[in-house]
């Protein structure tokens, strides 16, 4: 168990401590574990909309998800601080398969020639950050949730919506990676 | 009630306010930050090698995580446990409807997912741990959910 806090942790570690965020939440304050609701709350809270689906108080429905995102970003903030691997150790073959599209660097957490201020403008970098936010948000708010709320909380209560849900996120994940990236990069 | 119909996936409580409990909710979003980060969920590569089936991490994490919430959510129900701020543990079933809003949703969301490398949890730690531009994806996203409560009564549900 030496510097486990700087460490990857194993999948069988990882999954499992995702999974009790969603006891945990429920267990505080029936709470159902669901990070997408953040970006709605966001928007009733600061972008005025005669539009209804931002017209609630969002300060008694969200607040304790918007504190908990606020957590989220500083726990990412902290663990970095302690240590993060400089290469995540991806499998060879994804190596290989970005190499030839076109990608050089691998290391950080994302590929900085996409994901850093200088490549923002670029197109796949514009495209990667900008449409794909706006994609994220569109498509969470419109689908009701999203890994977190569908993949996790509503498969875990065996809910068929959001079974149909978590198979859309896998066709246009799939879809995106062999048919737009590869143009892309 | 519009706003309850509206609101399906959240839970209702009356200890939204009191700072004991909001805490305790800091408290585990900051684990929760924490864990997204260790097990490199937040990382584009690890996406990237999920979609292209280069690797099992990403199915274990996720299973695993789905085994363990699947597990508590049925202990819980038939434990009769009330929650810590005093209410009967219930989970708001979401509506069916077409089913339409699941599959064209999910689908537009997976593509936003595939292209930024991350789903909105990942969004907000990455900004944290340093990836400073992601706060654009994120101002994108806030955008893309403002535009779909603009869209929302034309949309099919």
């Amino acid at each position: 168990m030496n510097n486990w806090l700087t460490e990857t942790w194993p999948w069988y570690l990882s999954g499992p401590l995702i999974g009790l965020f969603v006891p945990a939440l429920l267990l505080t304050g029936n709470k159902v574990f669901g990070i997408s609701s953040n970006l709605r709350h966001i928007c009733a809270a600061l972008i005025p909309s005669k539009a209804d689906f931002f017209r609630y108080d969002w300060r008694r429905i969200g607040l304790w998800n918007l504190v908990f995102l606020l957590g989220v970003l500083i726990g990412g903030l902290l663990a970095t601080r302690w240590g993060a691997p400089t290469v995540i150790a991806i499998s060879p073959a994804t190596k290989a398969t970005l190499n030839q599209m076109g990608l050089h660097d691998l290391s950080g957490v994302a590929p900085r020639e996409i994901f850093s201020w200088h490549a923002l403008l670029t197109l796949r970098g514009f495209l990667s950050v900008v449409l794909g936010g706006f994609l994220v948000g569109f498509g969470t708010a419109y689908a009701g949730g999203c890994t977190s709320g569908h993949a996790i909380s509503g498969l875990a209560n065996f809910e068929l919506p959001s079974l149909i849900a978590v198979l859309g996120f896998f066709a246009g994940g799939l879809a995106a990676t062999y048919f737009i990236l590869p143009h892309l990069l | 009630m519009t706003t309850k119909l509206l609101i399906e996936n959240e839970g209702f409580g009356k200890a939204e306010g009191r700072p004991a409990f909001l805490l305790v909710y800091f408290l585990l979003g900051i684990a929760f930050g924490i864990v997204l980060t260790r097990s490199e969920v937040l990382s584009w590569f690890r996406i990237q090698e999920m979609f292209r089936f280069q690797s099992f991490r990403m199915y274990g994490i996720i299973g695993s995580a789905i085994a363990m919430a699947a597990v508590s959510i049925f202990l819980i129900k038939n434990s009769g446990l009330t929650s810590a701020s005093g209410e009967a543990i219930a989970i708001p079933r979401k509506t069916l409807g077409t089913g339409a809003r699941y599959a064209a949703g999910g689908t537009i969301f997976g593509l936003g997912w595939a292209l930024t490398g991350a789903c909105p949890g990942p969004l907000f730690a990455l900004v944290g741990s340093g990836v400073s531009v992601m706060a654009v994806a994120v101002l994108s996203a806030l955008l893309g959910t403002w535009f779909y409560g603009l869209l929302r009564p034309r949309l099919p549900h």
